[in-house]
């Protein structure tokens, strides 16, 4: 069960060395299609995450930005350029490779939530855990630990169906942090759930990165939401156009972030 | 890897109890009735053989009419004689023994007790023809035989029914409307062919049976133990040749009488059993043939289903030989559950059935098996193949799929 210990980007192995940035994208392409009908999603891109930071993706349809998510994700890989992620070229590995990073360094939200039906909320946190190979006493554990992280202790032995949104939502944060992951990938976590609900979520997320230290890295097209984060990459036909820095906690700057097309 | 595939099936399993009992219902049942069908079959087929056989071997038998079934003949036309006995035996080559027979059904009283039997008016061949062998007492005395003497052999039926638990041998047994000393007692036979009780029956001197009971020197039957097997043919053409000089038949008229063989009976009977088997066993199959369809039915729409599933799980960092490991295992699991249920249903079946028609249970392991791989085949491929489908595409497609 062990193919992994090659491929797999331990964070403590690395000491602070500043040089290095967590993820690093150079000069990314992504074609989809061939020929005549090629249609380019991202453009040459370039982009730097630093490690412990909390990124906003933003951008309208069809503008990359899905698309960029899915590689950093590890879910697709580009059709040129970089993608170092702890000093891995996530490019150059397969299929199955990149599967390992996946189980090993990151964790996934979902605006669907994704969770398994008919499943209690325990079994859905441990489901990484046991694609990892974990004893099953130390999955009950961690997942009860990462279920009272998301504040939902005692919702253990309830299935899906008989979570609110929200708490869905927890659910699947839970599942993603449960591994201890670098990265955090939230594909519109709040995109199905009202704001009050919405408000909530961001709050944990924010909690997460703050107190673990979790790279959050989440694509909203909401600016509120948008606002929780250290950093807003604005994606525009396939391009990066802006990285608006911003003050922690929505003290600023939705307003700041500009939407001028990129010229 | 593994451990971690069968906790994951077996969790799904029990998670969609429904679709799962589903999937293995139709196994089940395909499976049972294919088994069912072919071991009752055989069952049958050698039922009928044995009990053929247990009529008497080698065994041809004599009746008035052309017709085989009962019907057509009127009572008493052109029916034979003790000298159509006596000589068939004397003049025909090949013959063991030759027993002429009348036989009525009568009521029989002993005691209190009565019970409605046959009665055969016969000779001593008749236990050679019929393969009897006596389990108390004596066969009949050449004095009793030609002077009609009242005493009878009783079978085990009627033994059991009038007289329990007692040795009836030398007690009196009423026949009608006289008295009759019993002096011998059949071994038992069990069930006969068709269903008849064959030891239900009681043997006479024929000459009694003749004055006593039918009123006339007629003879209903005559039965002939052929003693060279590979003759038989030969031997029943001089018998029908014997019977139409005796009879003064001309030429172009048909015999009025009928030579059957046992022998023949019986491989006509099984092989048409055997038909019905093989039909039956067309019509199980295409049980297990819609079964399967319903399997696949079952398998491709939740795997369909279940491509977002399979998303999630490779999203998560399941690798896809993990993923399709755990779908596999499903499969086997539900398959092979479906598959011995089957079987056990079968049994059952198969139990019950022979217990209450008397027949052999004959457990046919090659049926079992095939129909076994054929449904875990079946289970394993459109378990599987679809979930290979899906785990091949990109996660994200996956994870897409509505």
């Amino acid at each position: 069960m062990s193919p992994s210990p090659n491929t797999q980007p331990v964070a403590p192995k690395q000491p602070k060395q500043p040089a290095q940035p967590l993820i690093e994208l150079r000069g990314v392409t992504k074609t989809y299609g061939e020929g005549a009908m090629a249609f380019d999603a991202l453009k040459g891109i370039d982009l730097t995450i630093e490690a412990g930071e909390f990124v906003a993706i933003m951008g309208p349809s069809g503008s990359g930005k899905s698309t960029a998510m899915n590689l950093l994700g590890c879910l697709d890989s580009p059709t040129k350029g970089q993608y170092v992620l702890q000093g891995v070229h996530v490019e150059q590995l397969t299929r199955q490779q990149r599967a390992l990073l996946r189980r090993h360094a990151l964790g996934f939200v979902f605006q669907g939530f994704n969770l398994l039906s008919r499943t209690t909320a325990q079994e859905n946190v441990e489901l990484p855990l046991l694609y990892r190979g974990e004893p099953a006493a130390v999955r009950r554990e961690k997942a009860k630990q990462a279920l009272a992280s998301v504040g939902l202790a005692g919702w253990e032995t309830h299935t899906s169906a008989e979570l609110s949104g929200g708490q869905q939502q927890r659910v699947a944060i839970a599942r993603g942090i449960v591994t201890h992951p670098l990265v955090l990938l939230a594909d519109e976590p709040t995109g199905n759930l009202d704001s009050s609900r919405s408000q909530e979520i961001m709050g944990l997320l924010t909690t997460l990165n703050q107190t673990r230290q979790i790279t959050v890295i989440m694509v909203t097209h909401e600016p509120d939401m948008a606002a929780y984060a250290d950093r807003v990459i604005t994606f525009v036909d396939g391009q990066v156009i802006q990285a608006a820095e911003q003050s922690t906690l929505g003290s600023g700057g939705v307003g700041s972030v500009r939407r001028t097309p990129c010229g | 890897m593994w451990i971690n595939a069968f906790l994951l099936a077996l969790r799904e399993i029990r998670r969609h109890l429904m679709r799962s009992f589903l999937t293995v219902l139709g196994i089940v049942i395909g499976v049972a009735a294919v088994v069912t069908m072919v071991t009752l079959g055989n069952g049958a087929t050698v039922m009928v053989s044995e009990r053929i056989s247990n009529l008497g071997s080698n065994l041809l038998v004599m009746r008035p009419g052309q017709r085989l079934g009962a019907g057509s003949e009127r009572a008493g036309s052109h029916t034979f004689t003790v000298q159509d006995a006596e000589a068939l035996q004397e003049q025909i080559f090949g013959l063991k023994a030759v027993a002429p027979a009348v036989s009525r059904p009568i009521t029989l009283v002993a005691d209190n007790k009565n019970w409605s039997s046959s009665v055969v008016g016969t000779t001593n061949d008749y236990l050679i023809t019929g393969n009897w062998t006596l389990a108390d007492g004596r066969a009949f005395s050449t004095d009793e035989l030609q002077s009609g003497r009242s005493v009878c052999v009783i079978g085990e039926t009627v033994r059991r029914e009038l007289f329990g638990a007692i040795n009836p041998v030398g007690d009196r047994l009423r026949v009608r409307n006289f008295d009759c000393q019993i002096i011998g007692l059949l071994a038992t036979k069990g069930q006969g062919g068709l269903g008849l009780d064959q030891d239900d029956r009681v043997l006479m001197p024929l000459l009694t049976a003749q004055r006593r009971l039918t009123g006339s020197n007629n003879v209903d039957t005559i039965l002939m133990s052929v003693s060279d097997v590979d003759n038989t043919r030969q031997i029943i053409d001089d018998i029908e040749g014997l019977m139409r000089e005796r009879r003064n038949l001309a030429q172009n008229v048909d015999n009025n009488f009928s030579v059957m063989d046992t022998r023949q009976i019986a491989e006509t009977l099984s092989g048409t059993v055997r038909t019905l088997t093989g039909l039956l066993g067309a019509v199980a199959a295409v049980s297990l043939l819609v079964g399967g369809i319903g399997i696949m039915n079952i398998m491709l729409v939740s795997v369909t289903e279940r491509t977002r599933e399979i998303g999630v799980r490779m999203a998560i960092g399941a690798l896809e030989r993990e993923v399709l490991l755990q779908f596999l295992i499903e499969a086997v699991v539900l398959s092979a559950l479906g598959g011995v249920a089957g079987i056990i249903l079968a049994f059952a079946a198969c139990y019950g059935v022979t217990a209450l028609m008397g027949m052999p249970f004959l457990f046919d392991p090659m049926v079992n098996l095939l129909a076994f791989l054929f449904s875990a085949a079946i289970g394993v491929i459109f378990g599987f193949a679809p979930a290979r489908r899906a785990a091949r595409l990109d996660p994200i497609d996956a994870l897409r799929h509505e």
